[in-house]
């Protein structure tokens, strides 16, 4: 008996693992399951594109370029960039209602916020409301880190630095009188980035935490009076401030600047004239950029996007043509039988 | 002069100065540690605990991916170049370099346990006139150390004096070169005289100069210098360390090299290691990507230089740039160079090297490759070339050992015209014997050997009844041979034959009643039924390959002399007496009947000899035996003499036994397309029998050319009249495909295009045409001529020559070779087939340590190539393919983004997606895949070994494979990233916000290329263990959790420039759109390769796609595979074989071996650590295995 087991002392376990006969499930592409498969996910596909066309055609979108680049713009004047603090104005008519709530954005074009030494230059830190990185900004921010003087900046970079700074206001021509359409800016940022990403530092009043410190150059007022009016908008969380600080990931990018909910307007534009005036004050030309606003509503499936839909229209239907190809082809050549 | 330059050099420190010659003295240590020689301790470890970090590193670092990183850290550092955190590039390096530090420390571990073990072996030294027990590292050049039987020697040593007579020693030299053969050293007569006094060793003071430490075995030079006089050295004095004393009981030896400096030592560290195809291949493709990572790079870099120059500079105002276009694109490519660093991914190796560690374990584990009755496990002592065994095309295989047992067993005999050894029932028809068969009850003899049996009854019936030619003709296999026997105990014997066809008759003379049981130079001592009776033995005339036959002439204690004469029935025929020609008629009808079962048979026959005859004859003999000149013809002309005018016996049939299975496992791998040639030792009967009993050589072959000429011309001329034959119109010249591979192409490459062939033919050729056929100028010839045989069979063939014709089939067929044997003449082809596997569990393991792979039996081999070489070549394919798709992906996205941001080297995902995306979210799925994956399970891959064929056309993975790879790569990317950019780019998210921002975006791309991965990755399973769906989800889930660890606002508090990406993932995976374009973009990479899959399996089915096709028809498995015993008849009429070619007859008469009494001898010519001597009677050691023919020039 123990010579037995002796003799036995080499053999291998015999477990379904080392022998290789774990139990598998072995799917093969059958036509039971690939032409049936085709055509459900071709009709599914087509009742989704049908579902995401027409959300995506219920929703208005208004686009108006105001750069200023044709002479008859009203914004030509001001697209000389040595023209300070002007004001220009962009007119535009409604022939329907503009179903609300209605958002209001401004657009870039061929602006690269994806670049990335633009993107890397800024410092975390320092928004966060450390106050360590006031004094001694990160290096990525180089070159807007010191100023000649050698303070630090702050916010420091280019990020901060190129602050969008047109402001709109937007009036209904009601009888000959402009009305004021009220813009409702809170909120526009992400949670997280207003309570946690960006925070200011707890000193109060808020001025003296930015001591020794100087505004971006590019800016005309300092990072603590962005919103003078409201300290929960003001420095490092104020909204506009935030919503710049999320950069975008392509060239064209469109920013939301303000919600129209309230008053008159909570269920959108009604139809009639409307003018926006703008204090045109960020240069894009130099670099053969654009400038645009975009009024907006949305649905379900976000802002208007044709191309989703289409897309799922055409690969349903694909699917489904797919199917009757592979299907034909099945009928033809499927395995005898009794092939080898 | 040498010694006093080197005693010059060494005393001004240059420990530089290369040995010129060695000096020494004996018992002198003083001046002997002078020139500071070596001492006996040996070092084979590469660390200690303080070099192990550097030099391991350094050792990485030289690897060129390893490099790769370092460099890439390296740009990484540059703050201008750097495009990601240093993490991305230092965690998998760290995690590769600390893996594959922690198996080079654990192997250099083991390397310091197992040299302490040797160093520590005690030894007997000699020192100041005292036996002292010493460790081996403290023996030092010029002690005089003493060792006994079966001991190892302990370093280089001049033999001084020994236990056996003529002072000499016998040793063992497998360790050094493989020949198990015992070899004889014999010391100089003047130092032979101190024999064992220890006194006298230990006054000795010869004084040796000899050659410097080199690595040749087999010369030594050198000089001993004792009392004034001068006596040379030569190899024949030297005993070399991993050589084993054997039959003798001590000597005493001078140690002139030691540790290092021992030949052996000399001649270790060259192993090469073997690389697979894929291997190969895969540096050239890693070469090539690392070309088209530059062209991506530049065309990024020129990209970036344009934007720059057009866009850039003018957007100063936002971003101020202090470099110039130029420059910046130069800048972008290096920073470039780094983000598209995981299409050359160094988790590949890593991942290379895992599946095949896990594929040898599984080859380890298997139980079908066990073999029970010598407990061996199957073993893959190489675990890096797994997936070569898939693509095996040709193999070659030793014989001896191999395909037989080398057991020989006494099967059947004709006596006087009639045959046993067959069952009949009553009815007359033949009775299949297998074990459980009734076997012969031998224990009326209780001399008999219990591991002998026989089947038939009435052989023993006929021998207890006395009949006199049955006696006869026991006694003469009784008598007629060159056995030695050993009697340790009283009845318990043991021969030790020269072939195993000896052994096998004797034991069957034994076991019928004729007992050899002990010989003299003068006497043979035979129990004849019980019956003590001695015989003179006269002469012995001997066997050699021209005579096919040996003879004794006995004299037996009645005074009558007898020959007694055993060889090939056709030479036997010749000679005998007119008055046989009726039972010669008979057994020859029987001869054929025992050749056509492939059994070797010997005719015996006897003569009387007239006494005056004889003592004539015997005087010429001598007379002969001591002529000066023309000796051998003269004895050959004696011999021919006196045997003539035989009277026949009758002839024996023995069976070299085939191992199990053995050529069912030859119609498979044939039925895979895989040629098998046998390169034996054996002589060419023998060969051919055994081709013909395996099925290699069929009846029904349309020729079987047998090439054995004995000039150049003849061979050249015999190969192209077999090559006309085979293909009548084919082209004289072979077409040659010239290509070149390898890196940068260097190396040049001619393939030998197959030739078609109407109809089989065979190939037999021996070792002297061959070693002809192998010259440069007619190499071709023979390749062409044997490529186009179904079998080729060598026979009589060196060690060096088995490498040869493994090396020139390497060469001109590029295709992938395997060598099987079980010898230490096997070890050469071993080494040099891509793939060497080694039969264990038998005596000699030279074969199975110089080895990849080794198991117990030859039918292993079908289940080595056709399952787990199948499935690890196809799981190797599968991983690389997908492995590099995942790359090629995750890199063009990457590619297609800098069109969208200015060519600024920015990275499309989180840096931690990329750190992780290849160690965690996509490692274990593959892995999974490409360790449990099977197309079809072992039993269908028995059942259709047709699906061994595209892994030998490397139809799985190639540079053409991979450009297809590249090409789904392509695409998949183009639709994971601009459907994605479409998708978002001008909309908003459902509460206004907007929803491109470069997290956002960076999540949903990362998200979409992962799930379209995953789904790719369940496309190409076919085998859905628990496993793969564990680690799928698992990894899947395993990435949510990450991305909303990573994401949350604990760890931006905590590491706040590390994880900027907070709240993106609840932020955007909120978003209906969102999921809608990661269904769109997964459904759009995976529907157009499944309906190319499903289209192309219906339209142009591979062997693989019909034989999964036909699993799922029929649920049942195949039928396991059928053993039909081949039974052939046959018309063919050479069963005549014996293993050995020239017999020992003269030592048996010179008695040389015989001079002391057996009793105090361990034992003949074993090795007596084998207990398989003890325990398999039946297995011969056998003197000399093969004796090989001299090495062609």
């Amino acid at each position: 008996m123990m010579k037995e087991e002796l003799e036995t002392a080499n053999r291998p376990d015999n477990t379904a693992f080392t022998q290789q006969r774990l139990p598998a499930w072995q799917p093969m592409l059958s036509a039971g399951i690939v032409i049936p498969g085709f055509v459900l996910i071709g009709l599914a596909f087509i009742g989704i594109g049908v579902a995401l066309f027409i959300a995506s055609q219920n929703i208005t979108v208004l686009e108006r370029d105001y750069t200023g680049v044709e002479t008859v713009s009203d914004c030509y004047k001001c697209s000389n960039p040595s023209v300070k603090n002007c004001t220009c104005k962009l007119d535009f008519s409604l022939s329907n209602l503009f179903e609300g709530p209605v958002f209001f954005y401004y657009g870039l074009s061929n602006y690269f916020q994806s670049q990335r030494a633009y993107g890397a230059s800024k410092d975390e830190y320092q928004l966060s409301g450390d106050l360590d990185y006031f004094k001694t900004p990160n290096s990525a921010c180089s070159p807007y880190q010191y100023d000649a003087n050698n303070n630090p900046i702050v916010p420091c970079g280019s990020l901060a630095n190129s602050m969008f700074n047109d402001t709109f206001k937007l009036y209904q021509m009601v009888n000959g009188t402009k009305k004021l359409v009220p813009f409702d800016g809170k909120g526009i940022a992400w949670w997280t980035d207003y309570n946690i990403k960006y925070r200011n530092p707890s000193v109060t009043p808020l001025k003296n935490a930015f001591n020794g410190t100087v505004k971006p150059p590019f800016w005309s007022k300092p990072a603590y009076e962005l919103d003078t009016s409201d300290p929960s908008n003001n420095g490092f969380v104020n909204q506009d401030f935030l919503v710049w600080m999320r950069r975008a990931a392509l060239p064209d990018f469109r920013k939301l600047y303000r919600r129209i909910t309230e008053g008159d307007y909570a269920s959108g534009l009604p139809a009639g004239n409307y003018s926006l005036e703008i204090a045109y004050n960020y240069p894009v030309l130099s670099f053969g950029g654009r400038k645009k606003v975009v009024f907006s509503n949305v649905s379900w499936m976000g802002g208007k996007n044709q191309f989703l839909g289409i897309a799922y229209l055409v690969v349903g239907s694909l699917c489904v043509v797919m199917s009757m190809v592979m299907l034909i082809v099945y009928a033809k050549f499927k395995f005898p039988e009794d092939d080898k | 002069m040498g010694s006093l330059l080197s005693q010059f050099g060494l005393e001004c420190g240059e420990k530089e100065v290369k040995e010129e010659e060695r000096h020494l003295r004996a018992n002198d240590r003083e001046l002997n540690l002078s020139y500071k020689y070596a001492d006996n301790a040996i070092k084979t470890s590469k660390y200690n605990i303080f070099t192990f970090l550097p030099l391991n590193l350094f050792e990485q670092f030289q690897r060129l991916a390893n490099a790769y990183f370092l460099f890439l850290l390296c740009l990484q550092l540059i703050p201008e170049v750097s495009s990601l955190s240093w993490y991305t590039t230092v965690v998998p390096l760290v995690l590769v370099l600390s893996m594959t530090m922690a198996k080079d420390g654990s192997d250099d571990m083991n390397r310091h346990i197992c040299d302490k073990q040797v160093n520590n072996r005690k030894v007997e030294v000699l020192i100041d006139g005292e036996l002292k027990r010493e460790r081996w590292m403290d023996v030092q050049v010029g002690d005089i150390i003493k060792l006994e039987n079966n001991q190892f020697v302990t370093a280089d040593l001049l033999l001084l004096s020994s236990s056996e007579p003529l002072n000499l020693v016998y040793i063992e030299t497998a360790e050094l070169d493989g020949e198990t053969n015992l070899k004889v050293k014999q010391a100089l007569t003047v130092t032979g005289k101190l024999e064992d006094s220890e006194e006298k060793l230990a006054s000795f003071n010869g004084e040796v100069r000899c050659e410097p430490p080199n690595n040749r075995l087999d010369k030594f030079t050198g000089t001993l210098t004792l009392k004034g006089e001068t006596y040379s050295l030569d190899n024949e004095r030297i005993l070399l360390r991993g050589c084993t004393l054997r039959n003798t009981q001590w000597c005493f030896g001078l140690v002139v090299f030691g540790g290092p400096d021992t030949k052996l030592m000399q001649n270790c560290g060259r192993t090469t290691f073997k690389r697979t195809s894929i291997d190969r291949l895969m540096n050239v493709l890693v070469l090539n990507i690392f070309g088209f990572l530059a062209i991506m790079c530049l065309i990024l870099a020129i990209g970036n230089g344009i934007w720059e120059y057009q866009d850039g500079s003018k957007f100063a105002a936002f971003l101020p740039k202090g470099v110039n276009a130029p420059f910046s694109a130069f800048l972008t490519f290096w920073s470039y160079i780094i983000i598209l660093n995981t299409v050359v991914p160094i988790s590949l190796y890593v991942s290379v090297e895992i599946i095949r560690l896990g594929n040898s374990f599984y080859i380890d584990w298997d139980r079908k490759m066990y073999y029970p009755k010598s407990d061996t496990p199957a073993e893959a002592r190489t675990t890096t070339l797994n997936e070569e065994l898939g693509q095996i095309k040709y193999i070659f295989s030793d014989k001896t050992g191999t395909l037989t047992q080398n057991i020989m067993t006494f099967n059947k005999c004709s006596i006087n015209g009639k045959s046993y050894g067959e069952l009949l029932d009553f009815s007359g028809q033949r009775v299949e014997i297998n074990e459980k068969t009734e076997k012969v009850d031998f224990s009326w003899n209780n001399l008999a050997d219990p591991k002998f049996c026989f089947h038939d009854h009435s052989l023993v019936e006929v021998v207890r009844e006395g009949n006199p030619e049955v006696q006869a003709f026991f006694r003469l296999l009784a008598l007629c041979h060159t056995v030695m026997p050993e009697e340790k105990k009283e009845g318990e014997l043991y021969y030790q034959a020269q072939s195993p066809d000896e052994g096998a008759l004797v034991t069957a003379a034994r076991n019928f009643g004729f007992v050899f049981r002990s010989r003299t130079p003068e006497s043979i001592t035979v129990m004849e039924m019980e019956e003590l009776v001695t015989y003179e033995l006269l002469a012995v005339l001997d066997f050699n390959n021209v005579r096919k036959r040996m003879s004794v002439i006995v004299r037996s204690p009645e005074g009558k002399i007898t020959l007694y004469c055993k060889g090939a029935d056709t030479i036997i025929f010749e000679r005998l007496n007119p008055s046989c020609s009726n039972l010669m008629e008979v057994t020859t009808e029987h001869l054929n009947e025992y050749a056509g079962e492939g059994l070797r048979t010997l005719a015996l026959a006897y003569k009387d000899i007239d006494p005056e005859y004889m003592a004539d004859w015997k005087l010429r003999h001598h007379e002969a035996n001591t002529a000066m000149d023309e000796r051998e013809e003269k004895l050959d002309a004696l011999y021919e003499e006196i045997e003539k005018g035989l009277l026949l016996l009758g002839s024996t049939a023995v069976e070299d036994k085939l191992q199990d299975g053995v050529p069912q496992t030859i119609e498979q791998l044939s039925k895979a397309d895989i040629k098998i040639w046998v390169l034996t030792g054996d002589k060419q009967e023998t060969a051919e029998n055994i081709g013909y009993s395996c099925n290699m050589l069929r009846e029904e072959m349309n020729e079987v050319f047998i090439v054995s000429a004995n000039t150049a011309e003849e061979v050249r001329k015999e190969l192209q009249t077999a090559r006309r034959k085979m293909t009548p119109d084919g082209t004289e010249e072979p077409t040659v495909k010239k290509s070149r591979s390898g890196l940068f192409c260097l190396i040049k490459m001619e393939t030998v295009v197959d030739e078609p062939v109407n109809g089989e033919y065979a190939m037999v050729i021996n070792g002297h045409s061959l070693a002809f056929a192998l010259e440069k100028d007619m190499e071709m010839e023979l390749l062409r001529t044997a490529c186009m045989c179904q079998t080729v069979i060598c026979c009589r063939v060196t060690p060096l020559q088995k490498a040869q014709v493994v090396e020139l089939v390497k060469k001109y067929k590029q295709a992938v070779t395997l060598a099987i044997g079980d010898g230490a003449n096997d070890v050469s082809m071993i080494k040099a087939a891509h793939i060497g596997v080694g039969i264990s569990g038998q005596e000699g393991m030279q074969a199975v340590l110089s080895s990849d792979y080794s198991f117990a039996q030859f039918r292993y081999l079908q289940r080595l190539l056709l399952v787990h070489g199948r499935w690890s070549y196809l799981r190797m394919c599968k991983f690389l393919r997908y492995f590099f798709y995942k790359n090629f992906t995750f890199t063009f996205v990457h590619f297609w983004y800098g069109f969208f941001c200015g060519f600024s080297a920015q990275t499309v995902y989180d840096e931690w997606f990329i750190t992780l995306y290849n160690l965690v979210y996509t490692a274990l799925p593959v892995l999974s895949l490409s360790l449990f994956d099977q197309d079809v399970n072992d039993r269908w891959s028995f059942q259709y070994p047709q699906l061994y064929a595209p892994g030998q056309l490397n139809q799985f993975f190639s540079k053409r494979a991979f450009v297809y790879t590249v090409l789904h790569s392509g695409y998949s990317s183009l639709v994971l990233f601009f459907i994605p950019w479409a998708a978002m780019h001008d909309t908003v998210r459902d509460d206004g916000k907007d929803i491109v921002d470069y997290q956002s975006f960076a999540l949903l791309a990362q998200t979409c290329l992962l799930i379209a991965v995953n789904i790719q990755l369940g496309l190409d399973t076919h085998y859905w263990t628990a496993m793969n769906q564990f680690f799928l989800w698992g990894s899947l889930s395993v990435y949510f959790a990450v991305i909303f660890t990573m994401y949350s606002n604990g760890m931006f508090l905590i590491f706040t420039s590390s994880f900027p990406f907070i709240g993106t993932a609840r932020n955007s995976l909120n978003q209906p759109n969102v999921w809608l374009t990661m269904l769109l973009t997964s459904i759009l990479c995976v529907l157009p390769v499944v309906a190319y899959r499903f289209l192309r399996i219906l339209l142009w089915p591979t062997i693989n796609d019909k034989v999964r096709y036909k699993e799922r028809q029929n649920k049942v498995l195949p039928p396991a595979p059928r053993r039909v015993q081949a039974r052939r008849t046959s018309t063919r009429r050479s069963g005549y074989a014996f293993s050995h070619a020239q017999g020992y007859g003269d030592l048996v008469t010179s008695g040389k071996f015989l001079r002391r009494t057996p009793k105090s001898r361990t034992s003949l010519f074993s090795q007596t650590d084998s207990p398989l001597v003890q325990t398999q009677p039946q297995y011969y050691n056998t003197i000399s295995e093969q004796e090989e023919p001299p090495l062609s020039p």
